[in-house]
């Protein structure tokens, strides 16, 4: 039989400690050679808020397949489990940053004594004790129903009873209806509140998308990269067959909402929306194209036949590619706003604080998978996964 | 005129232990009637991958193509219109009729293509191999050559039996 529990070798661990030292390093340098500390503020917005959201669709994918007793995803609830404990880790780095600065760095409208009428009107919302209460309220929900849902599944796996299964249902549950509106609101609040004066109602959902994409791009990698460790042995084609068509569909559904969001601006032409998309035209112009290539054209076409889902030889580096996509879709919600175009650029500081950011990602959720057996022997579903075939 | 030999199972779990015998022994299976979709069946019987999604590649990409030239032709060409100030060749205003004609021809053409191949059509005299496996049998057909001899066909029944169907009949 295959082996059970994760090792976290020396190796491995190494590796992550050296991509977090790259990471701190970068960061550091960067302030002493004179890089603006709102491009470094933004820089650890985007990644913080990146990873946060590849940890809760972790948790989502897991939580979605619980409510619909789905059985084939029960071979790899694991992966899902341990992503989900990067949501303190990030929780905890968003708010230093917010603390210590951060906040009037990287918003306009905590600036009391400079508010145009525009945002006086929204000081209702946008202000900053509601902002912390806000964000205290998204994290205690994602913890605690985080925690409750990998404490179920660690018992059900232990003992076997039913009633940890029923338990893990409501929590699911629970967590779906309350992310469908924290990830909404929290995106208004950390990434569209960058461009005060703008809204749009469709960005929760949009964001929501890109997130729902590169979770399960992340979700994938990680897979593949257990498999070529000699772990999961028991996950076979059929089940990357169906995540290769969650990635098809999320990048598919991702593509859809930016459409739906940009072509109404383009079309209606009013000076106060256009401007949004006027600045990313004007000094994101490659950022503005390369975003669709890589998230809806690659993936679109690479993903569409039957066989390239099926193996690690097209849908990895797809999930590679729609990985860095959806970084580069962050990066143009959030720089033109929070940087601009004269000070923004990808270099040294964007790719090395990623890199540690990655590192310190794949620790917390190895050091997560070494906790539990990856194999839940107990399931009600284990057996019922292993059975699984899907035809198309 | 094609002759066939019928027989039905009552269960599908003889049905698979039956089919697999069957294949074992070399019989060739013409076709098997289920009430429902059976797991695992097309593997046992090796059924090729259905050809309908190249159809449906094929007709979407010639929809898109068809959408998206004709519009750029009209609002180009044939009949400049001025909407909003907008540029005559616009291709954001293209792209809604583009998906939704790309969506149209692949449907059509999938479902036509499906009538097609399953000689299907409305008012298409039905093909009922046995009136058992219109409830809830699992009928198994075997193709038998016009001028296959008595001896042949009586091999194909022994192999049948010994496989555990019932109700083994020789149609026309």
């Amino acid at each position: 039989m295959e082996n059970q529990t994760f090792i976290l070798t020396k190796k491995l661990s190494t590796i992550t400690f050296v991509m977090i030292a790259i990471g701190l390093l970068t960061l550091g340098a960067s302030y002493f050679a004179g890089v603006g500390l709102d491009r470094i503020a933004a820089n650890l917005l985007l990644n913080t808020y990146y990873f946060l959201a590849i940890g809760l669709i972790g948790l989502f994918i897991v939580a979605v397949h619980t409510i619909a007793e789905s059985g084939w995803h029960t071979s790899i609830q694991r992966i899902g489990e341990a992503m989900s404990t990067f949501i303190p880790v990030a929780g905890l780095l968003l708010l230093i940053l917010f603390v210590s600065g951060g906040l009037h760095l990287i918003y306009d409208w905590t600036h009391k004594d400079h508010l145009d009428e525009i945002l006086l009107k929204k000081v209702a919302y946008l202000n900053e004790p509601f902002f912390y209460i806000r964000f205290l309220v998204y994290f205690i929900i994602w913890i605690s129903l985080a925690y409750f849902i990998r404490k179920n599944s660690k018992q059900l796996d232990q003992f076997g009873d039913l009633k940890y299964f029923r338990k893990l249902r409501i929590f699911s549950a629970i967590f779906v209806v309350t992310l469908a509106l924290t990830s909404v609101t929290s995106a208004w609040d950390w990434l569209m509140s960058i461009d005060a004066h703008w809204f749009s109602t469709l960005y929760g959902w949009y964001v929501f998308s890109s997130m729902l994409a590169s979770g399960t791009a992340v979700l994938i990698i990680i897979l593949f990269m257990l498999k070529q460790m000699g772990y999961m042995d028991h996950v076979n084609h059929e089940h990357i067959h169906d995540l290769g068509k969650y990635l098809f569909g999320f990048s598919i559904f991702w593509a859809y909402l930016w459409f739906s969001q940009y072509m109404l601006i383009w079309y209606a032409n009013i000076p106060e929306e256009t401007i949004y998309f006027y600045e990313r035209h004007k000094n994101f112009s490659t950022i503005f194209y390369v975003n669709l290539i890589l998230n809806f054209i690659v993936p679109f076409l690479a993903l569409m036949t039957r066989n390239s889902k099926r193996g690690s030889l097209i849908l990895l580096p797809v999930a590679l590619i729609v990985f860095i996509g959806h970084w580069l879709d962050l990066y143009q919600l959030i720089m033109p706003g929070a940087v601009g175009g004269e000070n923004a650029g990808i270099g040294l500081p964007e790719i090395g604080i990623t890199i540690g950011y990655a590192g310190l990602f794949l620790l917390v959720v190895f050091r997560s998978l070494t906790k539990a057996p990856l194999v839940p022997k107990n399931h009600p579903f284990f057996k019922e996964s292993f059975e699984y075939h899907t035809q198309y | 005129m094609n002759k066939y030999i019928t027989a039905y199972y009552m269960d599908e779990e003889d049905l698979m232990k039956g089919l697999r015998q069957m294949k074992a022994k070399g019989l060739k299976i013409s076709d098997v009637l289920t009430p429902f979709p059976v797991h695992g069946i097309d593997k046992v019987l090796e059924i090729p991958r259905s050809r309908l999604t190249r159809v449906g590649f094929i007709a979407g990409a010639v929809g898109a193509a068809v959408a998206f030239g004709f519009q750029a032709w009209v609002f180009t060409i044939d009949y400049p219109l001025n909407f909003g100030g907008k540029p005559f060749f616009s291709v954001p205003s293209f792209i809604p009729v583009t998906f939704e004609l790309t969506v149209l021809f692949a449907a059509f053409a999938m479902v036509i293509a499906f009538l097609i191949t399953n000689k299907l059509s409305p008012g298409a005299k039905p093909l009922i191999h046995d009136e058992r496996c219109t409830d809830d049998r699992f009928l198994v057909v075997v193709k038998v050559d016009d001028d296959s001899s008595d001896e042949s066909i009586s091999q194909i029944k022994l192999a049948l039996a010994e496989a555990g169907a019932e109700g083994i009949l020789l149609k026309a």
